[in-house]
C-alpha cells in the first residue's frame, strides 16, 4: 500500500561552480556564506517537516543537484545528521550523492564513505573532450578518471556514471567510443539520456530548431545500440535511459515510477507523500529566510490511476494488472481495456499480467502514455 | 420642411482617408447631437469595422444645419460600404443620394477604390465635389492632390475646402458647401409612392427596419406597402428618420425624405437592397431602375472544429443573416470535416469579416475550406451547372467544356513596384489591358484576371510586392472558357474531399506541389510513413512523404518533473483532439487553413 508510513528523501542542492548549457535545474553560482546558510535552511525544514508527519522510516535518500559534492562537505554530513535525528534512516537504506569529477578529492570522499554514503552518482556525460567543451562541462575526461579512481579507492561499491548522447555533431560511432570506454571502468549503474534541448538555456537560443543535432534516426540508432552494447556487457535496461548490473538499480529512482511515498527539501524540490504532490515555491532568498511553502495538489483517484500508468511504463517491467486491482479496487482492463488494445494492436506495448512497453514504444513513451490521461 | 431644404448625400473615400471623421465632425458641427454625446466614431458602432477601420453596414443620419444664410437645412448624411465586395450596396446607397463629398487624403492622393466610388457615383448623376483632408499632415501636398483630382477624374478642385477633419479645421466649409453644391431633392409627394430601399436592418423588437429613400409619394403608419421585387406586403408600423444612433418616429416620409419603414417584417430577405417599396392599393407603374438580385462571388466551406457545435454554427449563421441579405448559407457534409455548411460571400473580405464574427461574436472555432469561385459547367448533354463546391464537379467524360468568371481590375501603384505588379498579375493568368500614368509617380494598371486567381493570397502577393503601396479594386467582367482540372489531395492514398479544389490545368502543378509541401509540415509523424500526392483525373503529380515517427520519448525525467511530465502528455492529448481523422490519419484542423495561404514565391 502507499499509505504506509514510509518515504524516500531527496535533498536539493542547487549550487554549482557553474551552469552547463544544456542545464535547465535550479541551481546557482554563489558564495560559501549563501551556501551555508541555505543548509542551515534545510535543516529547519527538514525538522519542521518531521514534527508535523511524525518520525516515519526512510530506506533512501539522494542528495541531487546542482552539484552536491561542491559545497563544504561538513554540511553534507550535518544534513544526514539531522535526517538520522528526525526520521528512522534505514541500516541499509540507500545514500546517493551527485558528483562532479572537478569537485572531488580523498578527503571529501572518505567523509562522506565515512557518514554512511553508498551510492555515488558520476556526472561524466562524454570521455571526448571536444564534447565536454561543447556541454560546457568543468572537467576533462583525464580529471574524470582520476576522480574515478579516487571513489573506488576510497571503497564505493555501488557507482553510477551519467552519459549524454545526441549531441551536437555526435554520431554512432562516436557515442558508442564513450560507451566502451565507460563500461571498460566497470560501474554498478549506468544512464544513458539522449540530450533534451530545453528552454531557458544557451543550448536553446542555439538549437532549438534542431541544427546540428544528430536526426531522429540517428538518435534512436544510439539508443538501440547503447541497449545491444550495455547488454552484453552483463547491463539490464530497467528504465527508459536507465541500465544496471542486476541488483544494483536505484532505489530511489524506482520509487518515482512506482509512486512511492518521497519528500524532498530545498528549494525547487517536490514531494509526493500519500498521494498529496507537493514543490516548493520560494526562490532561493526566501528559502534562505525560511519560506518553506508548498504548492500542493491532492491526486484524485483518476490521477493516481493515470500516475500508475505512465509513470509505471518508464520501467521495463512495466506495471502489474495486479499492483493496479489491490490499489483502486477496479480491473486495469476495465477502465483501460480500449487504450491496452489499441497499443497492443500498434505494437507499442506487450499486454499480458504485466503491462510493458516493446522496444518500438520504449522510442514512443510519450505517445503511449498519453493515451492513459483519462 | 420643403424639398429645397433638403440635402442627401454621402461620402466617398479609400480606407483611412477620413470618412468617418469627417461624418463626425458634421454631425458634431450640426443639430440633434452634442459634443458629449458623440462616441468617438459615430457612424462606425461594430468593433470589427473600428479595428479595420472600414465602414461595413452602412449606417444613416439625419441632422439640422443652421446655413450662414440663416435658413435651416436637413441633411441626410447617408453612409457607405466602402469595399469593392460591397460594390452593389454602394450604388443602391448612391442611387439614394443627391450629392456626394469626395474625400482625398492630401498626402497619399488618389486611390484605385477612390477612383471606383467616383465612377460609381458620376454613373448615378450625382454631383461630386471634392474635400482635401489630412492638410495638418507634414507631408500633406493639397496642391499637388488639386491638380491629380482635375487631371485624373475631370472635375473641379480649385475651389475645394481644404480640411483636418481630426481637428474640425474648415469642415464648416463643407458645411456651406453641401448646401450650394448638392442639389435639392426633386419628385412629386402627391405620386404613387416609390421608395428605393437602399439598406435594411433586423432589430428583435420592431422586425426589419427598411432605409429608404422616397423618390416619390408619401408614406405612413397604417399603409399597405408592397416590395416589387421580392413581393412581399405588409402594413406599415412606423416611419421615422435617423437620429445619430437612434431611430426618431415621426409622422410622414415624403419624397426627397430619407428615413425608415418598419411593418412587422422578419426577414431582411423581404427587404432586398435596391428593391422599391409602393403602396399595394396604389401601386407605382415601375419600380425604380437597379434593382439586382444580390450574387455570392466566392464560396467555402465552413465547419465547426469541434463537430458538437454544429447547431451553434448553424444559429450564428442564421442570426447573421437576418442583418445581412447578402450572407448565403446551406448546409453540406465533408468526408473530412463532417458536418458544415457551404457559405456564398459578395467577395474575399465579406468572407473574412463573417469568419471573423463567428468566430468573434460567437465564441466559434472555424476550419474553411479553401475559397471557391463559381464554375459553369457546360456538360455534353447540354445541361449546365453552377458549381460552387468543387467536390461536386461531375465525371470528367461528362463535361463538355467550363467557363470561370473573370474579373477587370485595377490597380494603382508607385512607379518603382510597377514591374513587380506586372509579373505577379502575369503569373495569376492576368490578361493586360493598359496602363497609364496619373502623374509622374503613379500608374494605373489594368488587366483581366480570373476571380480564382486573386482569392487566394492575391491581396497579400500584393501588399508584399509594393510594401502596402498598391491599390486594388475589381469588378466582375464575365464568364470565359477555361481549361480547369479538378486537383484532389491523397493523404496516405485515401482522397480528402475538404482540399480538393478547381484549378487552371498550367497551375495545377504548381499548386498542387506547394500543397503537398505544405502538408508536409503540418501533419505530425504517425507511427507509420504518410504518403502526401496530389493528383488531377486519378493520376499523381506531386507527392511528399510524412515519415514515420521515431522518437517521442522523454529521456530524463526526474521525481520533481512528474507535474510537467503530465501537462506535457496532457498537452500532447488535447492535440489529438482537435485532429481530424482520415482513414487512419489524424490530420490538424491548421493543415486545412494552411493551404488556404500558400507562400509567395
Amino acid at each position: 500500500m502507499k499509505n504506509d508510513k514510509k518515504a524516500e528523501i531527496y535533498i536539493h542542492v542547487p549550487f554549482c561552480a557553474r551552469k552547463c548549457a544544456y542545464c535547465d535545474f535550479v541551481s546557482f553560482v554563489t558564495d560559501d556564506a549563501t551556501k551555508k546558510a541555505y543548509f542551515d535552511a534545510l535543516k529547519k525544514e527538514i525538522t519542521g517537516t518531521a514534527e508535523s508527519i511524525g518520525k516515519i522510516p526512510v530506506d533512501s535518500c539522494f542528495f541531487g543537484g546542482g552539484t552536491p559534492s561542491l559545497v563544504d562537505e561538513s554540511f553534507i554530513v550535518s544534513t544526514l545528521d539531522t535526517i538520522r535525528d528526525c526520521f528512522q534512516l534505514d541500516k541499509d537504506a540507500e545514500i546517493t550523492m551527485e558528483m562532479n569529477p572537478d569537485s572531488v578529492n580523498d578527503n571529501k570522499l572518505r567523509t562522506y564513505f565515512d557518514a554512511g554514503i553508498n551510492r555515488v552518482s558520476l556526472g561524466l556525460q562524454s570521455t571526448e573532450d571536444d564534447e565536454l567543451k561543447l556541454l560546457s562541462r568543468i572537467h576533462d575526461y583525464d580529471t574524470f578518471l582520476r576522480a574515478y579512481d579516487r571513489v573506488r579507492t576510497t571503497g564505493f561499491k555501488n557507482v553510477n556514471i551519467d552519459l549524454m548522447s545526441g549531441l551536437p555533431g555526435q554520431d554512432k560511432d562516436k557515442f558508442l567510443k564513450t560507451l566502451k570506454r565507460v563500461i571498460d571502468l566497470k560501474p554498478q549503474h549506468i544512464s544513458a539520456y539522449s540530450l533534451i534541448i530545453e528552454e531557458n538555456t544557451p543550448f536553446y537560443e542555439k538549437y532549438k530548431d534542431g541544427h546540428g543535432l544528430p536526426t531522429e534516426e540517428t538518435d534512436r540508432e544510439i539508443y538501440h545500440e547503447t541497449y545491444d552494447t550495455l547488454a552484453k556487457a552483463g547491463f539490464d535496461r530497467y528504465e527508459i535511459s536507465n541500465y544496471a548490473i542486476p541488483g544494483y538499480e536505484c532505489r530511489h529512482n524506482t520509487g518515482y515510477w512506482t509512486r512511492k511515498n518521497y519528500l524532498g527539501f530545498g528549494i525547487a524540490a517536490a514531494s509526493l507523500y500519500e498521494n498529496v504532490r507537493m514543490s516548493h515555491r520560494a526562490g532561493l532568498k526566501d528559502y534562505i529566510n525560511c519560506d518553506f511553502s508548498l504548492e500542493k495538489e491532492a491526486l484524485t483517484k483518476k490521477d493516481q490511476m493515470e500516475e500508475f500508468m505512465f509513470l509505471g511504463l518508464r520501467l521495463t517491467k512495466g506495471v502489474s494488472k495486479k499492483d493496479f486491482y489491490d490499489e483502486f479496487n477496479e480491473s486495469m482492463d476495465s477502465v483501460y481495456g480500449e487504450v491496452l488494445s489499441k497499443l497492443t494492436e500498434e505494437k507499442l506495448i506487450v499486454n499480458g499480467e504485466r503491462v510493458y512497453l516493446t522496444e518500438l514504444g520504449l522510442d514512443l513513451a510519450n505517445y503511449a502514455m498519453s493515451r492513459f490521461l483519462l | 420642411m420643403n424639398q429645397d431644404h433638403i440635402r442627401n448625400f454621402c461620402i466617398i473615400a479609400h480606407i483611412d482617408h477620413g470618412k468617418s471623421t469627417l461624418a463626425d465632425r458634421i454631425i458634431e458641427m450640426t443639430g440633434l447631437l452634442t459634443a458629449r454625446e458623440m462616441q468617438e466614431q459615430v457612424l462606425d458602432n461594430m468593433d470589427l469595422e473600428r479595428e479595420r477601420g472600414i465602414t461595413i453596414k452602412a449606417q444613416t443620419v439625419r441632422t439640422v444645419y443652421k446655413a450662414k444664410n440663416g435658413e435651416e437645412y436637413i441633411f441626410n448624411l447617408i453612409d457607405t460600404p466602402g469595399h469593392v465586395d460591397f460594390n452593389y450596396e454602394v450604388s443602391r446607397a448612391l442611387a439614394a443620394c443627391d450629392g456626394a463629398i469626395l474625400v482625398v487624403d492630401a498626402a497619399q492622393g488618389i486611390e484605385a477604390q477612390t477612383l471606383a466610388n467616383v465612377y460609381l457615383a458620376l454613373d448615378h448623376d450625382l454631383d461630386v465635389f471634392p474635400v482635401i483632408n489630412k492638410i495638418d499632415l507634414p507631408s500633406a501636398d493639397p496642391e499637388k492632390v488639386i491638380n491629380e483630382i482635375e487631371d485624373v477624374i475631370g472635375i473641379e478642385a480649385q475651389d475645394a475646402p481644404k480640411i483636418s477633419a481630426k481637428n474640425g479645421l474648415n469642415v464648416d466649409q463643407v458645411l456651406e458647401a453641401i448646401v450650394e453644391k448638392v442639389p435639392a431633392p426633386a419628385g412629386d409627394p402627391n405620386a404613387p409612392l416609390q421608395a428605393l430601399i437602399f439598406d435594411s436592418l433586423y432589430d428583435s423588437y420592431k422586425g426589419v427596419i427598411a432605409f429608404v429613400r422616397i423618390k416619390n409619394g408619401t408614406v405612413k403608419k397604417g399603409v399597405p406597402i408592397k416590395m416589387m421585387a421580392t413581393g412581399a406586403t405588409a402594413e406599415v408600423v412606423e416611419v421615422g428618420y435617423f437620429g445619430a444612433g437612434q431611430f426618431i418616429p415621426c409622422d410622414e416620409l415624403s419624397a426627397g425624405m430619407v428615413g425608415y419603414i418598419t411593418a412587422s417584417i422578419k426577414n431582411v430577405r423581404d427587404t432586398a437592397v435596391g428593391d422599391t417599396i409602393t403602396n399595394a392599393e396604389h401601386p407605382c407603374d415601375e419600380p425604380l431602375p437597379g434593382y439586382k438580385k444580390v450574387q455570392s462571388m466566392v464560396y467555402c466551406g465552413v465547419y465547426p472544429a469541434d463537430g458538437a457545435k454544429y447547431p451553434d454554427l448553424r444559429d450564428a449563421l442564421e442570426k447573421l443573416q437576418l442583418n445581412d441579405a447578402s450572407l448565403f448559407y446551406e448546409p453540406e457534409t465533408s468526408v473530412a470535416l463532417g458536418f458544415g455548411f457551404r457559405c456564398g460571400f459578395l467577395g474575399l473580405l465579406h468572407l473574412e469579416i463573417i469568419q471573423e464574427r463567428l468566430e468573434r461574436e460567437y465564441n466559434l472555432d472555424l476550419v474553411t475550406t479553401a475559397p471557391s469561385v463559381i464554375y459553369r459547367v457546360h456538360k455534353t448533354n447540354g445541361e449546365v451547372i453552377d458549381l460552387t463546391n468543387p467536390t461536386n464537379l461531375p465525371d470528367p467524360s461528362t463535361i463538355d467544356y467550363m467557363e470561370e468568371p473573370i474579373v477587370n481590375a485595377e490597380i494603382m501603384v508607385t512607379k518603382e513596384y510597377v514591374g513587380s505588379i506586372m509579373e505577379l498579375c502575369q503569373q495569376r493568368r492576368g490578361r493586360y489591358v493598359s496602363m497609364e500614368y496619373m502623374e509622374e509617380t503613379r500608374a494605373l494598371i489594368k488587366y483581366e484576371l480570373p476571380l480564382n486567381e486573386i482569392i487566394y493570397d492575391f491581396f497579400d502577393a500584393l501588399k508584399s510586392r509594393s510594401r502596402g503601396y498598391a491599390s486594388f479594386d475589381y469588378e466582375l467582367k464575365g464568364y470565359e472558357r477555361s481549361e480547369l482540372v479538378k486537383l484532389d489531395i491523397l493523404i496516405n492514398r485515401e482522397e480528402v474531399d475538404a482540399l480538393s479544389f478547381i484549378v487552371h490545368k498550367d497551375s495545377a502543378y504548381e499548386r498542387g506541389r506547394r500543397m503537398c509541401e505544405k502538408l508536409k509540415d503540418e501533419i505530425p509523424r504517425h507511427l507509420f510513413e504518410i504518403p502526401i500526392q496530389a493528383a488531377v483525373g486519378g493520376k499523381v503529380i506531386a507527392r511528399e512523404t510524412v515519415k514515420a515517427m521515431r522518437k517521442d520519448v522523454l529521456a530524463k525525467c526526474y521525481g520533481g518533473d512528474i507535474s510537467r511530465k503530465k501537462k506535457l502528455l496532457e498537452k500532447q492529448k488535447e492535440g489529438k483532439k482537435r485532429m481530424r481523422q482520415i482513414g487512419n490519419v489524424e490530420i490538424p484542423q491548421s493543415a486545412f487553413m494552411s493551404v488556404l495561404k500558400l507562400d509567395e514565391e
